[in-house]
């Protein structure tokens, strides 16, 4: 396990560096002095430039400039958006929870809807209910998300009325920012509105959860579908029922096990798909999260929010992928010991 | 799977506990309106701007004036002032004050003493007293007040008590009280800014405002959301609703699914008419506002300087197909750039005609037989008076083009838009105005007056003595038929100069539900949320309510 972790460690520290060499060098691919495009200070007066070249080593050669840039990102320094003039690190903590809690949500309800319905078509494999949720998953996979969105938003918000269609919650409740992800906010708020608040905020999180659900359904789908289907092929679920064992206890005790641990390894590159529809759906929502505020910011040119936004971002789900691989490296004790070339 | 079941479990619970209100109480939703508005506030002191969307977020909820406007012939009535006498000569104002009007208690202040004289001298000096501490806090600009020449019409004004006030003129002005009626002369507490000044955060201020208003400030969120709660100790008797939130959404649409989804209670400037008025829980209400949409010239650059090009550009725009197809019908035809509405209008002003050889012949005596090259500045955001100004510069353009003159459409964001029009850059413009009080001269002066093009508001650079003269006398008498005469003059004036050619007067719509009751737009100035409560369904009254609205227009001052 140690030398797993370490493993992971160092492709982490070495995809980092890479990801900031590519931040640093789009600094200068921007138009405009690359300064001012790293740290986002258009209006800064000639001694605050001066300040700054010092500070970001430009006078310097390319490495020198890039070690000043990393000590610059691992203190927390990001720069100012050229749009807002904010702190960007600040208004990137304010708006990553608030991803990562439609994401979360959306996940959640992917894998609920996705893997249980892989199984019934595995389990069922070849028949009509197979195909039917076969090709329903299909269809989900080929709908494009910002057509998705704008439907869910004009039947269930504006023909039906069940479901508000924009932000994470009602203005009227002021829910104290703590932690950014809502749920939590809510509950540690001492509102007295609290639990209309709650439901509230449940009201506002289904339509643009389940609209991201659905592309990364159709691939639990398929993916629950496949490895259940390779495990139902199995000596062992062959012995098991050769022991007498009823249908349910094979598919409970013994099939559904082994085929969710092949899914769970699969989680972790779905969540980057999954982001990166977020971030659409984010903006037909108004859900005030970090891929509207990315978004946004390419659209106002804004390149110091760009690089930083998109940093944060690939940061966020690298760390997602290597954090499912720990799970599946702790669920599943084969993974740990595998070494090079040994499959 | 034990874990699934709990994960299950927990968020079953979630859900049930989510759907249990706190039953008897009124929900927060029922003692609270939404509205969506159009934009960010660039300030909560209307003093200092013009822009409707400021207005509209400040001016009625937060603050007070020392007098009001009511009913349907906009009247002058009492608000903060309990009384007030004018001297036979004109030229001094008495004000009696309410005794018991409470400012604002916020997060941020705590006001110690009620609104008094002190409060009354502190806000108009700020305006006209360039050695007043808060004169130059926030840029020292107060369009509104510089455009009327204030400062040069107050000569001092006078504290007599506590609780009276005198304002003394330097010449004799029938607007001067419509004037302090209008949504920018609010009273703003004079013991804030002392407190801000010790404190040496004078820009809070505007920023942080503390008014007697019927709501106060409770949180701003920057292109976001203005909370409001109500101010409970208000002079009157305190607004329905506990709390008032702006939901700004600058987009059309999304301003449009938020109020069919029930996410607004109010909708401004909403589209999509028809959809609207097909729901039967929402209603759509318009007031004429008094407002002008125009097409202008810079009169100081060629070949505009020249009046025959602009009278042949006056008769080669079909203003017709542009209120079809821009305005869709929801305008009125502008003659003048005084609405019908108003008392002034004089009925004989004529109308322009549509007419191509005419304009052709103008063109060939101005010397331009074969045309020319001209820019044409479209504002770029959406307003009341011009719903879509670059449509309607294509439309111009294509009109033009049957002259022989080639229209280059230009358009910038709207600050650097109207900061280069203040500066002349520009050959012709389409803009519009709108009113801040019922009083013709509002249309007049602040338009087209010479001491308009150095405050930048009259962009056409038009400098007419005559036209002057004839708005400065108006401005003397208090006999309403002479001032009639003198109006209809200046507009005859102007249709012959074509300094502007005036489009269209259009309607201010806004929708709203059902549920919500209460007046909110008035024809002229900020829309207010002081009446405004939300009651279970009641078709006829609500019926009724929007057709005193839409007849308020016609009936107006008349």
């Amino acid at each position: 396990m140690l030398i797993f972790t370490l493993r992971r460690l160092s492709l982490f520290i070495f995809t980092m560096l890479l990801l900031t060499l590519l931040s640093f060098s789009l600094s200068f691919l921007f138009p405009g002095d690359a300064v001012i495009n790293l740290s986002g200070a258009i209006n800064a007066t000639p001694s605050q430039l001066a300040q700054l070249n010092e500070n970001y080593q430009t006078g310097s050669n390319i490495f020198v400039q890039y070690f000043a840039y990393l000590q610059h990102i691992i203190n927390g320094d990001l720069g100012l958006s050229m749009a807002s003039q904010s702190v960007i690190s600040h208004e990137i903590m304010n708006l990553l929870p608030a991803t990562i809690e439609l994401s979360l949500v959306a996940l959640l309800i992917a894998m609920f809807a996705g893997i249980p319905l892989g199984f019934i078509a595995a389990i069922n494999h070849n028949k009509p209910s197979d195909n039917i949720i076969l090709s329903v998953s299909m269809l989900g996979y080929s709908v494009p998300v910002f057509w998705l969105g704008l439907l869910a938003i004009l039947i269930f918000s504006i023909n039906l009325g069940w479901l508000p269609s924009a932000g994470q919650i009602s203005l009227l409740f002021e829910i104290e920012l703590v932690t950014g992800i809502q749920f939590i906010d809510i509950l540690l708020s001492d509102s007295p509105y609290k639990w209309q608040a709650f439901s509230d905020a449940t009201a506002h999180i289904i339509l643009p959860a389940c609209v991201i659900a659905v592309a990364p359904a159709t691939i639990f789908i398929r993916l629950a579908r496949t490895s259940m289907i390779e495990v139902l092929n199995t000596s062992y679920i062959r012995a098991a029922s050769a022991k007498g064992l009823s249908f349910q206890q094979i598919i409970f005790r013994h099939a559904i096990r082994n085929a969710l641990i092949k899914i769970i390894r699969h989680v972790g590159l779905q969540f980057a798909n999954l982001v990166t529809i977020a971030m659409v759906t984010e903006v037909i929502f108004s859900w005030p999260g970090i891929g509207r505020w990315l978004i946004v910011s390419i659209d106002q040119r804004d390149y110091t929010a760009i690089q930083s936004g998109l940093l944060v971002l690939s940061c966020f789900i690298f760390v997602v992928h290597i954090l499912t691989d720990f799970i599946y490296a702790a669920l599943n004790p084969l993974a740990r010991g595998i070494k090079h070339g040994s499959r | 799977m034990n874990y699934l079941k709990t994960v299950i479990g927990v968020c079953f619970t979630l859900l049930l506990l989510s759907a249990c209100n706190e039953e008897g109480k009124l929900s927060l939703s029922q003692r609270s309106v939404i509205y969506c508005s159009e934009g960010s506030p660039e300030t909560f002191n209307p003093q200092l701007v013009t822009s409707g969307t400021t207005i509209d977020a400040t001016s009625n909820q937060l603050y007070d004036r020392l007098i009001a406007y009511q009913g349907e012939k906009n009247e002058l009535i009492p608000a903060l002032a309990k009384s007030w006498h004018v001297t036979r000569d004109g030229k001094k104002i008495t004000f009696y004050l309410r005794k018991d009007v409470t400012f604002h208690q916020t997060d941020y202040f705590t006001p110690s003493r009620l609104f008094n004289a002190d409060d009354v001298i502190f806000s108009f000096n700020r305006i006209i007293g360039a050695e007043h501490p808060f004169h130059l806090t926030s840029g020292g600009h107060y369009p509104f007040f510089q455009n009327i020449g204030f400062n040069k019409l107050i000569d001092k004004i006078e504290k007599i008590n506590d609780y009276t006030i005198r304002f003394h003129l330097a010449r004799a002005d029938s607007t001067f009280l419509a004037n302090l009626a209008t949504d920018f002369a609010v009273i703003i507490s004079a013991e804030y800014g002392q407190k801000l000044a010790k404190n040496n955060t004078k820009h809070n201020i505007d920023i942080m405002p503390i008014g007697t208003g019927p709501f106060k400030l409770k949180e701003y969120r920057v292109g976001s959301l203005i909370r409001f709660y109500r101010h409970e100790a208000y002079w009157q008797t305190p607004a329905q609703m506990e709390q008032l939130v702006f939901d700004i959404t600058s987009s059309n649409t999304g301003r449009l699914t938020k109020l069919l989804a029930k996410e607004c209670d109010v909708s401004s400037y909403p589209i999509a008419h028809e959809k609207i008025t097909e729901h039967t829980d929402l209603t759509l209400e318009s007031v004429t506002a008094l407002n002008v949409g125009y097409f202008a010239f810079n009169t100081t650059k060629a070949p505009f300087d020249n009046v025959l090009v602009r009278q042949a550009i006056s008769y080669a725009i079909n203003k017709n197909v542009l209120l079809e197809t821009i305005y869709q019908g929801h305008a009125e035809f502008a003659n003048s750039i005084l609405p019908n509405s108003s008392w002034a209008y004089d009925k004989n002003t004529k109308t322009q005609e549509f007419d191509l050889t005419k304009a052709q012949n103008l063109l060939a005596q101005a010397g331009y037989p074969d045309g020319f090259t001209m820019d044409l500045w479209a504002m770029p955001v959406q307003r009341p008076y011009n719903p879509n100004a670059i449509n309607m510069a294509k439309l111009i353009q294509a009109d033009l083009k049957k002259i022989n003159i080639d229209v280059n459409i230009v358009s910038y964001e709207w600050n650097t838009f109207l900061h280069r029009l203040s500066l002349g850059e520009h050959q012709t413009f389409l803009l519009g105005w709108s009113a801040d009080n019922p009083d013709p001269d509002n249309f007049f002066t602040p338009m087209l007056s010479c001491s308009a093009t150095q405050t930048g508001s009259n962009r056409t650079f038009w400098c007419n003595q005559d036209y002057d003269e004839l708005i400065q006398k108006a401005l003397k008498t208090s006999n309403i038929n002479k001032r009639k005469q003198y109006y209809a003059q200046a507009m005859d004036l102007i249709s012959n100069e074509v300094p502007l050619i005036p489009i269209a007067h259009s309607k201010r719509y806004q929708a709203r539900g059902k549920d919500i009751i209460g007046k909110i737009m008035a024809p002229f100035g900020g829309i207010s949320f002081y009446q405004v409560g939300k009651s279970t369904i009641n078709e006829s009254s609500l019926n009724e309510k929007a057709q005193q609205d839409e007849s308020i227009t016609s009936e107006d001052i008349n």
